[in-house]
């Protein structure tokens, strides 16, 4: 259990910047995620931390231990961590309780502790039985499991994980971030995770911290915050599908983009004549009649579990969705051209414009 | 009223008997998209009907024309079936511009020019590449390859298209678009569909009825609802949407999960044709499952996550867990807590269940 | 791999590379250019220009034009049918086809030519010889001694240059975009024509100018062939010069000015090559696999295959037999015939003649020492190019390639040039100016291997090793080596399977004792000794289809 602190740090690889000045700490025993857009930077700054790349300016200290900049330079293998990569780096010669055992060959670990120790950690992962495979035997989510045991096995007190779960398949995928998170929890180690799925950062994470594309941090908090209270439009977006809707302020209302609608609900604070108004789809709630916004259903698609509906409403089109069961009273269902009421249960207002938020998110 | 049909087919591979029996009907103007795991026979049902393979068994007609028969022993070449078909690896070829792999079917068949160049520009207008038609395929992404495979499957105004995964190699983004561009363009022109994908909300999103294999056996054919909540047996309910399982025992007139009751107000049916059975499964949606403050079958939260717009609930029930998704405008227990759960939408199945396994 | 900078390891591997480079390959090449250029110490284009004038030079160079032209277009053709035959009909046996269609990639031209001599040499050849006496024909029904004879005999060891790369463009194409074209109403014989020729057109490109590559640099087929005729291409010329002269200056500058136009022929080359490669390739490999259909042959069935095996038993199995029933002949011009044959030739050339047992002992060594210098000095290399972030390796890597684009009489002549004295070193005459040769020769092929290995290990194999402890030489032994290991093994073999036949280069620079294989053979033909020639073919021919064969069954290696 050990703390990550990064101050200062600024890479820049040919002579475009990477990283500025970034500044993180991540408490031990926490499960801290990186989300941000691919190029984003992330993936250097766990190439920094684990000692593949050198920093350009500030320090990294992992524990008390200085590891990068102020002289400081631990090369990989002595900075004690565990690592797995995105395309599992699974070595293909070598069967799976050779790979596990690797770490600890290395270490001159005794052979019987080895041997008890492998065993755990390939149990840890439900690989327990396959120890003679080789790699080529096992199925995607099976290598990413052997490369996980081998980041644990030798016990480190930090866990750097580079997308690990990009190259599986949507099932896999949902059940292995779920596996993860309770490893963490049950071994009490520090992770630092990096990904660019929200639904992953969301699943796994204690904190998470948003990187935009400069490689700048964003918004740093629980996922409730990033997700409840972001900080702006591009922390807002990220982390879910989103409408966002130009709005002007008439006096003390708001109008939607026709000029005719106005926003039902209570009026931001926000001193300026132009806004940005932005809810997600489950925000929307439908309704047939009442004083919520006017509305025409230009496509409705049943999704399984979700109604997904595009509605026209205030000049601009919504995507809203609802459970799919509510759906099957027809009085909540709505079909194409037919007309509703929209209420927002959620709403977040930002001072940006539309047009920034839609490219800078990009 | 059916265009296409297939009656009684079947197709071996050496001894795997790789379609058996499968009968359907499309009618004119009807999207039906064939649904299952890798290798249950959907691909190979789809390249029968395009003729790229041979039939073992049964016959497939389109309107008064016998397509493939095993009894006439009657084989008509995919050149002369008159279908539009989308490829996954979309197919372009680039050596021809945009136009000329439009044209191709066209020129084929000996149009006189100005028609080809009519229909040709239409079929690039359906699918927004009227500016690209000088370009050459390997210029465009793999969404714009994706639009001139259409264009040139569009260009002989086929009756029936067959789409093979056709959005499967797009990015996800390209996907959601593409899908509700071939919809559109199927009402405009009003043809028939037999699709094959492996992507479920795609299936329900863009077709009229579904068609679910295992094996090469039909599971099921109905609407997306149908096979959504009336699935005809547990492996359908299972490969359609999330879903979670219960054991249940049925003893002396009560039903119990573990040595918990499970009262019979906690669920929107009874299953009358289990209840002398001793033990059967019941079967949910996680996000068909409702917390109740009262009553309702008891659980403690083991697990509770945040995926966004969706909470994701893993309950300890006795030894077994459940499953249950409420959005997150919904109020729901937290992590330890004791909770009551009540099946809204439920399915029951026999302990043993010949469609699993 | 930051870490372990500091220790130099880096800077000893590329110093190493470097050196190796430059002494084997940069030194020798440059050396030419700078003795065609300049005389005297000044730059002096207008006696280059002379030596080109002359009759015989431009005769030469055209030649080889004509020649390598010929032989691209004949070999263009008789590889894209085979390939499109064995590939997309239902010809039977097509696996096999396909195998003994490869088959003369493993046999020297130079043997094939010297059986066809003793085939269709218009007096003496046996075929020519049958017409004659046995038919009562006139004259002799094909003159091998003509430019027609010799690309028919080139062609048949060059096609498959075309038919291996159409081949494989051919089985990895999509079969969807054949079979969307059938969807679209287009026949089999449609799809051919309009889509899947052209979609391989690139690859029959790019295999068309590899034969244009070798022909125009190629020297056995002319050499046997040519001479006899006063046909003669630039390696042959080169060879003529160097030999009639015994190493004068002026036969050097000669020599020196035809290489630098063979070069740059050469380099004209591979540079439309890999133009056609990089530009004209279409992304048309697929991600499912379903088989392509097959073009019915129906009633063309048994008359192509019947055709097939007319041509493989023509181009190879005559040939061959023919070299081992000459070989076993009394003396050479006798009628094949029971009577006539022994086996004291064989006898005589492996364990009583000093000059043919030195010569397969000395190509075995060569092989054996080529091989394995140049397997750890392409490992060395290849992980500098491939692996390690350093300013310079785009000149390493062209260095490293630029023996591909060299021609085998070039390479020995500027290896004359560099080891003969001139600059401290002198072994000229020895068996050592021929590995050294032989090292620079084959360098590209240990770096293609070998680069091609080390790319597999993607750079987290090595970080994952890093980060579970290991060291920058731990990472190296554990990973690294173990999985680069197929790549050493198979740049073995493609160096020490050409080097047991190789001609061109060791022709120009071998002594008294130090012939090879090949040069044996050539001399013994050259001398009249034509029966003890074919005799030694038909040893060189067992040597190499036996280790062929060995080495392809142990180590599965794919060519």
């Amino acid at each position: 259990m050990t703390s990550v602190r990064i101050d200062g740090l600024s890479k820049s690889f040919g002579g475009r910047k990477i990283l500025h000045d970034l500044d993180l700490t991540v408490e031990a025993g926490e499960s801290f995620t990186l989300l941000g857009p691919s190029g984003c930077g992330k993936t250097v700054l766990m190439r920094l931390l684990a000692g593949f790349d050198r920093p350009d300016a500030g320090t990294i200290r992992i524990g008390d231990r200085l590891v990068a900049g102020d002289g400081a330079d631990v090369p990989p293998d002595r900075r004690g961590l565990g690592m797995v990569f995105q395309d599992y780096a699974v070595w293909p010669h070598m069967s799976v309780a050779d790979n596990v055992a690797y770490p600890l060959k290395i270490a001159r670990t005794a052979a019987d502790e080895r041997d008890r120790r492998t065993r755990r950690a390939i149990g840890q992962v439900g690989l327990a039985g396959l120890e003679a495979r080789m790699p080529s035997q096992l199925s995607g989510g099976q290598q990413q499991r052997v490369a996980l045991a081998r980041a644990l096995v030798s016990e480190p007190s930090l866990l750097l994980l580079d997308e690990p779960l990009n190259n599986l398949d949507a099932n896999l995928r949902e059940e292995m971030r779920f596996e993860i998170r309770e490893l963490q929890q049950k071994l009490g180690i520090t992770v630092i995770y990096v990904t660019h799925d929200q639904e992953i950062a969301l699943a796994i994470a204690d904190r998470i911290g948003v990187m935009d594309e400069t490689g700048r941090l964003r918004q740093v908090g629980t996922p409730d915050d990033v997700f409840d209270r972001p900080i702006d439009a591009f922390v807002y977006r990220f982390l879910g599908v989103a409408n966002f809707v130009p709005m002007r302020r008439v006096g003390a209302t708001w109008l939607f983009p026709d000029g005719a609608a106005v926003w039902p609900g209570e009026a931001p604070g926000l001193a300026g004549e132009h806004a940005t108004f932005g809810c997600r789809p489950f925000d929307i709630e439908l309704a047939r009649d009442g004083d919520g916004l006017a509305g025409v259903v230009r496509r409705a698609s049943f999704l399984g579990a979700q109604m997904d509906y595009l509605i026209e409403a205030g000049g601009v089109t919504f995507r809203a969705a609802t459970d799919s069961r509510r759906a099957l009273d027809p009085a909540q269902r709505f079909e194409e051209g037919e007309t509703c009421r929209l209420a927002f249960r959620g709403s977040q207002w930002f001072d940006t414009a539309v047009a920034d938020i839609e490219g800078g998110a990009r | 009223m059916s265009y296409l049909k297939l009656d009684a087919i079947d197709k071996r591979f050496g001894n795997v008997a790789a379609v058996s029996g499968l009968n359907l009907e499309v009618a004119p103007g009807e999207c039906v998209a064939m649904l299952g795991p890798s290798g249950c026979g959907k691909t190979t049902t789809l390249r029968m009907v395009a003729g790229f393979e041979d039939i073992d068994g049964g016959e497939i007609r389109a309107g008064d024309r016998v397509l493939s028969s095993k009894a006439k022993n009657y084989y008509l070449p995919p050149e002369k079936r008159d279908f539009g078909m989308v490829f996954q690896a979309f197919a372009v070829w680039p050596h021809l511009s945009v136009f000329e792999n439009i044209a191709f079917p066209l020129r084929i068949r000996k149009l006189p020019a100005d028609e080809i160049r009519r229909r040709v520009d239409e079929a690039l207008r359906h699918t927004n590449l009227t500016a690209l038609a000088d370009s050459r395929p390997d210029d465009l992404s793999g969404g714009g390859k994706q639009r001139i495979a259409l264009a040139r499957a569009l260009a002989i105004r086929p009756k029936v298209m067959l789409l093979d995964e056709p959005l499967s190699s797009l990015d996800p983004h390209f996907r959601e678009e593409m899908r509700f561009e071939i919809k559109d363009i199927q009402r405009r022109l009003g043809f028939s569909i037999l699709y094959v994908t492996h992507d479920q909300s795609e299936a329900m999103a863009l077709s009229d009825r579904i068609l679910v294999m295992k094996q090469g056996v039909v599971q099921q054919i109905g609407s997306p609802r149908d096979v959504y909540y009336r699935p005809a047996n547990r492996f359908v309910f299972s490969f359609i949407g999330l879903s979670s399982f219960l054991r249940v025992r049925f003893t002396g007139g009560r039903m119990q999960v573990d040595d918990l009751a499970l009262p019979f107000d906690a669920v929107d049916e009874a299953p009358a044709e289990l209840v002398g059975v001793g033990e059967g499964v019941l079967a949910v949606r996680p996000s068909d499952v409702d917390f109740v403050d009262e009553g309702g079958l008891r659980g403690t939260v083991r697990r509770r996550s945040s995926l966004g717009e969706i909470v994701d609930y893993q309950i300890a029930v006795g030894s077994q867990t459940l499953r249950v998704q409420k959005t997150r405008h919904e109020p729901g227990p937290q992590v330890g807590e004791t909770c009551g759960v009540r099946f809204a939408m439920s399915n029951w199945y026999p302990l043993t269940d010949a469609s699993e396994g | 791999m930051t870490g372990s900078f500091r220790f130099g390891t880096p800077q000893i591997l590329f110093g190493l590379a470097v050196a190796i480079l430059v002494i084997f390959v940069a030194v020798p090449v440059l050396l030419i250019f700078f003795n065609a250029l300049w005389v005297n110490g000044s730059l002096n284009i207008a006696d280059m220009v002379k030596v080109l004038s002359e009759r015989e030079t431009y005769k030469a160079l055209i030649n080889s034009l004509i020649l390598a032209s010929g032989v691209t277009v004949t070999g263009t053709i008789v590889g894209t049918f085979f390939a499109w035959l064995v590939t997309r009909t239902d010809l039977p046996y097509k696996g096999a086809m396909k195998v003994l269609f490869l088959v003369p990639f493993m046999l020297p031209s130079f043997i094939g030519a010297l059986a066809w001599k003793m085939l269709l040499s218009p007096r003496s050849g046996y075929i020519n010889r049958f017409f004659i006496e046995t038919l009562g024909f006139p004259g002799p029904i094909f003159d091998i001694y003509t430019y027609q004879g010799i690309i028919l005999v080139e062609t048949m060891y060059l096609f498959p240059f075309v038919f291996i790369q159409v081949c494989g463009a051919l089985e990895r194409m999509d079969p969807t975009l054949e079979e969307s074209a059938r969807i679209s109403g287009a026949d089999l014989f449609t799809i051919t024509r309009k889509i899947t020729i052209p979609l391989v057109a690139p690859s029959i490109l790019s295999g068309a100018l590899l034969i244009m590559l070798y022909s125009m640099a190629h020297f056995g087929t002319v050499a046997m062939l040519g001479i006899e005729a006063g046909i003669y291409n630039i390696p042959t010329l080169i060879y003529e010069r160097i030999h009639q002269s015994a190493g004068s200056f002026a036969a050097i500058r000669t020599g020196t000015v035809l290489s630098t136009v063979l070069v740059i022929a050469a380099a004209l080359i591979i540079w439309l090559q890999n133009r056609v490669l990089s530009k004209g390739r279409y992304q048309i490999i697929a991600g499912k696999s379903f088989r392509p259909t097959e073009i019915r042959l129906r009633g063309l069935r048994l008359p192509l295959l019947a055709f097939c095996i007319a041509y493989i038993g023509f181009t190879i199995v005559l040939p061959t037999t023919t070299i081992f029933l000459v070989g076993g002949l009394k003396t050479y011009g006798l009628p094949i015939a029971v009577e006539n044959m022994t086996f004291d030739n064989y006898h005589h050339i492996l364990f009583e003649w000093d000059l043919t047992r030195d010569a397969i002992w000395n190509s075995i060594g060569l092989g054996l020492a080529a091989a394995l210098i140049t397997m750890f000095a392409g490992v060395i290399i290849s992980y500098v190019i491939v692996k390690m972030k350093v300013p310079g390796k785009g000149l390493l890597e062209f260095l490293g390639m630029l023996p591909f684009s060299v021609p085998g009489s070039v390479i020995a002549l500027g290896v004359i040039l560099a080891w003969s004295g001139k600059y401290g070193i002198n072994i000229y005459n020895t068996i050592w100016i021929i590995l050294v040769a032989y090292i620079a020769r084959y360098m590209a092929f240990a770096l293609k291997a070998n680069s091609a290995a080390l790319e597999q290990v993607h750079d987290s194999l090595v970080e994952a090793a890093r980060a579970s402890g290991a060291t920058m030489w731990q990472a190296l032994r554990d990973i690294v080596i173990p999985l680069v290991r197929p790549g050493m093994v198979a740049a073995f073999f493609l160096i020490f399977l050409p080097a047991l036949r190789e001609l061109t280069v060791s022709v120009l620079l071998y002594g008294p004792t130090t012939r090879t294989i090949g040069v044996a053979i050539y001399t013994l033909n050259e001398d009249g000794e034509t029966v003890y020639a074919a005799a030694m073919a038909g040893v060189a021919l067992i040597i190499i289809v036996t280790a062929e064969v060995v080495v392809k069954r142990v180590f599965k290696i794919e060519k």
